[in-house]
């Protein structure tokens, strides 16, 4: 078949780029090479605009055994124990089919963890959704929630929360990113560079079908109104398929038998294949006749691009292929050699005994096009509303608006519907500061948070950015972990607009100017471009998962209020910022001006301290301020505690919302019995760190001076009748 | 006291619930499904999970698995079985426990702390509730809904069958504190001779103060108080 300008656009690929793989090639591809040139030049597989920016993100420290490059990335967990995480977007096909789109996401992300010997142990989500009012929302987070649900709760890892929000920034494009955390021994680790020539090449797993051709390539373009007949790229989940491969892979791991081992995620065989035999420096020899397939007269061409679910592709040593294939057996997946090392530094494909194609694989990797895109600094938002009369909003009646907001109700109905307790090891379930897992039989945890914060982002990407990291590093603070590392996901428009190639490299260096501050580097990610839909873009998302180590299990802290009269104080200094805050856009509907400002000295001094008074056992109870101010992080932590407080606030040169509802960073409220006050108060003083005593807890009401009293059973109500009545689901069943 | 989980494919509680075995001093072994007789023991267990994917109909694949005619044979002697939700539901494909699991009652997969009220405790599973009878576990599942007509129902609260029903806090049994839609708020049965015990919350996850809960311990307590 002759190849037409026409059939490089259908793959996706730019008319210079076309030419410069004639160049590489000294020829022109066929078919069959162009599909593999597309699956692994396009913007998902080959970070091309990004790639510039990624690698000046501060990537290890002396916990770092992997950074970026791999399945995902590794950090040193003490007593021999290594904990193996990443987070990945399945933005594109969640929005064309959300069940299997979100199935699939979990899926392939608990492939990276298994891929590399580690047992997954945890899965968080963070998903953004268009405003509650538009159509298609309510049938997105049906369809994205039970998807998530649907997946993981059968392969039985627990899911110990995220983040659900709305913005009509996402309504036609909405963002589904998971994470998986995965626990395995320092010297059981697996990679994927390939070694030694003429070792077998094996595929284990699901057969091959014609689901999710070119998904990759459609994760790289924008949307337009014929979405919907993209449909077909999507791939179909089979949660139980991946449960035994899981289990499969961990038997076979237990000896030597495997050189090297990839999952087949975006891109399937070819970017597999093509990664295994490149970090090796060697060639791949694959005779496409031997791949299991799902249907009959499959080509060579859907083959090598076809993205069907739970498959694997394996280098065994010579020799373990009998006992590796009784393993796959017992657990009912297909087990075939389909080809095998070589050192032509060729990706070559057999079919029906012919050659069908020969690629150098520097070709497909390291030759791959790299872009230096324009981009342009954000402007610095300005303020254009004063925040002036503001008592005319009664505090009780904007803390009413805000806790019944779609974005900061109670999230229980999403999280029901995950199953956050088998594995028997959860410490703390959805809806605290950060998720707590225990390391199985063992008396410390892990602590793992996701977070993002897109309007702060959209407002200034690189104090955004900033924040996001910042409060990724609070909420592991909060439950008394010491945070190790982060793995990020990179949501954004089309990268070829210098508006959004600015945000995307403002966002980078907030990333990394705070990741540097705290030590705590990035060891995996994710990009995703082309969050597009009819020239309108998302917000930019930049989304965190942060991972932190509890040395000592009884020294664990939630927010829960945990007894009446207690002192309450604030950690950090409350300047009172509105702008971007929930007050000003759930209240006032303001959504002009700066996000607050990020101070990382004071970040790290008053995080530092609290670990500090959280390990003297003096606290008790901690809670981040973050979306809401302190009036919300207050509320929220008496309905967790069923405990009340009587407020006395402190309130000098600014209003009382502004004390209230500020976004102010770098900041925790936390809990304090009558006799350790004085001991806390010393530490915090030797420590430079600001703070202020701003009431005390009493029994099951909520009191402000002659402002209100509310008791805490009312405002809980208030908080979790959102979902609930969005999805017309009354109190009864 | 020697016990055998029953490892399906797709199972994936059978490692939790042995880990709350052995914590509580029964001696385990884990059997594949595919064996065809069953080594020597004085409790089966069916775990949790999904097996075979729960595809066609939850536990009904697994319930023609090679072990269950074993199984069904251990049961006939008065051996011990206990079933953990899909462990339940496969106790009830294989008939040895009567009723349906239907799909809850609001279409939606449900994972929360429930609190129960153990309603017969003259069993060897749950003798140790005597003095606590309303007790917490987790429940996690789709298909939970608990159906049997009027004359199963009624057997089964004549003879006294029914272990544990959903209910509030303070022991409260209505449509409120029914989580999935079960006929009479049926959380857990008892075969007639009371050997085996079907239910759908998880003992086996709630067996540590850490987290924040140990009532599945009395279960597996009772169990190892026999000879």
């Amino acid at each position: 078949m002759k190849i037409t300008p026409n059939i490089v656009d259908k793959h996706g690929l730019k008319e210079n780029e076309y030419k410069k793989i004639i160049s590489l090639l000294g020829k022109e591809p066929n078919l069959l090479e162009l599909g593999i040139f597309s699956a692994m030049w396009n913007e998902h597989c080959s970070y091309k605009s990004s790639k510039k920016y990624l690698k000046t993100l501060p990537t290890n420290n002396n916990k770092v055994i992997q950074g970026p490059g791999e399945n995902a990335g590794i950090v040193d967990i003490e007593d021999d124990d290594a904990l193996v995480f990443k987070i990945e977007s399945h933005n594109h096909p969640s929005f064309i089919e959300p069940y299997q789109g979100a199935a699939t996401g979990v899926g392939g992300i608990l492939r990276d963890i298994f891929t590399m010997g580690a047992r997954p142990i945890a899965t968080l989500n963070s998903i953004h959704f268009g405003s509650h009012k538009n159509y298609k929302t309510k049938g997105l987070l049906n369809g994205v929630v039970s998807g998530i649900g649907g997946y993981g709760n059968c392969i039985g890892i627990p899911n110990i929360g995220g983040e659900v929000k709305f913005d009509s920034t996402y309504n036609e494009n909405i963002l589904v990113n998971a994470m998986a955390v995965g626990l395995v021994k320092k010297n059981k680790i697996f990679f994927s560079k390939a070694k030694g020539i003429n070792k077998p090449v094996i595929y284990v797993g699901s057969k091959t079908g014609r689901d999710g051709i070119h998904g990759a390539s459609m994760a790289s373009a924008e949307f337009d109104e014929n979405s919907d007949k993209k449909k077909p790229t999507v791939q179909v989940g089979d949660p139980y398929t991946e449960k035994l491969l899981l289990e499969a892979c961990m038997e076979l791991m237990k000896d030597d038998s495997i050189i090297s081992i990839q999952d087949m995620g975006a891109a399937g065989l070819t970017s597999s294949s093509v990664e295994m035999a490149s970090k090796g420096s060697l060639g791949i020899q694959i005779n496409l006749n031997k791949i299991p397939c799902r249907e009959d007269n499959m080509t060579p061409y859907e083959m090598m691009l076809s993205e069907s679910q739970e498959r694997m592709l394996l280098v065994l040593n010579s020799g373990k292929e009998k006992d590796a294939e009784k393993i796959f057996d017992k657990w009912g997946l297909d087990f075939s050699i389909i080809g095998k090392t070589t050192n032509t530094k060729n990706l070559v494909l057999n079919f029906n005994n012919e050659e069908v194609a020969n690629l150098p694989l520097s070709a497909l990797s390291t030759d791959a096009p790299i872009y230096d895109r324009k981009w342009k600094k954000s402007s610095i938002p300005k303020k254009i509303t004063q925040q002036k009369n503001l008592k005319k909003f009664k505090i009780i009646d904007s803390l009413k608006i805000i806790l019944a907001s779609p974005n900061n109700s109670n999230k229980s109905w999403v999280w029901e519907q995950y199953d956050s307790t088998v594995m028997g090891d959860t410490v703390q379930k959805p809806g605290g500061d950060s998720g707590v897992i225990r390391i199985h039989n063992k008396n410390k945890g892990v602590a793992i948070t996701i977070d993002s914060s897109a309007h702060y982002c959209l407002a200034n990407p690189l104090t955004g950015a900033k924040q996001v990291v910042c409060e990724s590093w609070r909420n592991l603070i909060s439950v008394g972990s010491n945070p190790i590392a982060i793995t990020n996901c990179l949501n954004f428009g089309n990268p070829e607009k210098e508006k959004v190639m600015g945000q995307f490299v403002e966002t980078i260096d907030g990333i990394t100017q705070a990741c540097n501050y705290l030590d705590y580097p990035v060891i995996s990610g994710n990009v995703s471009f082309y969050n597009e839909t009819k020239n309108k873009s998302i917000s930019p998302t930049p989304a965190i998962g942060g991972v932190g180590l509890i040395k000592n299990l009884d020294l664990m802290m939630t927010k829960n209020f945990k007894k009446k009269g207690s002192y309450i104080m604030v950690i950090g200094k409350t300047l009172g910022h509105l702008h971007q805050s929930e007050f000003f856009k759930e209240v006032l509907q303001i959504t002009d001006g700066p996000p607050p400002e990020v101070n990382l000295f004071n970040e790290k001094n008053n995080g530092l301290t609290v670990k500090t008074l959280i390990d003297k056992k003096i606290l008790n109870s901690v809670h981040d301020i973050s979306s809401g101010g302190i009036l919300v992080a207050l509320t929220e932590m008496c309905i967790g505690g069923k405990v009340g407080a009587k407020l006395k606030i402190p309130v000098e040169n600014i209003s009382l919302h502004e004390y209230l509802f500020g976004e102010d960073q770098s900041r925790y409220l936390i809990e304090i019995s009558e006799k350790n006050k004085d001991e806390v108060k010393k530490i915090l003083e030797k420590n430079s760190v600001y703070f202020e005593i701003i009431g005390k807890t009493q029994k099951d009401h909520l009191e402000l001076n002659k402002e209100f009293n509310i008791s805490i059973e009312e405002l809980k109500k208030i908080n979790s009748n959102w979902f609930k009545d969005y999805f017309s689901e009354s109190e009864k069943i | 006291m020697i016990s055998s989980v029953i490892v399906f494919p797709g199972s994936n509680c059978d490692r939790d619930v042995a880990v709350a075995l052995k914590k509580f001093k029964i001696k385990n072994q884990m059997v594949w499904h595919n064996e065809t007789s069953l080594p020597k023991s004085d409790l089966v267990v069916l775990p949790g999970g999904f097996s075979y994917g729960d595809y066609l109909r939850t536990g009904s694949i697994a319930s023609k698995s090679r072990i269950i005619a074993d199984v069904k044979a251990h049961a006939k002697k008065g051996g011990l079985i206990l079933g953990i939700c899909n462990g339940f539901q496969i106790l009830i494909e294989t008939g040895l426990l009567p009723g349906v699991l239907l799909r809850n009652k609001k279409l939606r997969f449900l994972s929360k702390n429930v609190f129960l009220k153990v309603i017969n405790f003259n069993n060897k599973f749950c003798s140790n509730y005597k003095n606590k009878s309303i007790i917490k576990l987790p429940i996690a599942h789709n298909e939970g809904n608990y159906f049997a007509n009027n004359e199963i129902l009624k057997k089964l609260e004549d003879d006294n069958l029914i272990a544990f029903k959903y209910c509030d806090e303070k022991g409260k049994i209505d449509e409120n504190s029914n989580p999935n839609g079960s006929s009479k708020n049926i959380a857990g049965i008892l075969n007639f001779k009371k050997n085996i015990l079907g239910m759908m919350p998880h003992p086996e996850r709630l067996i540590d103060p850490v987290l924040s809960g140990e009532d599945g311990s009395m279960l597996f307590n009772s169990l190892n108080k026999i000879k």
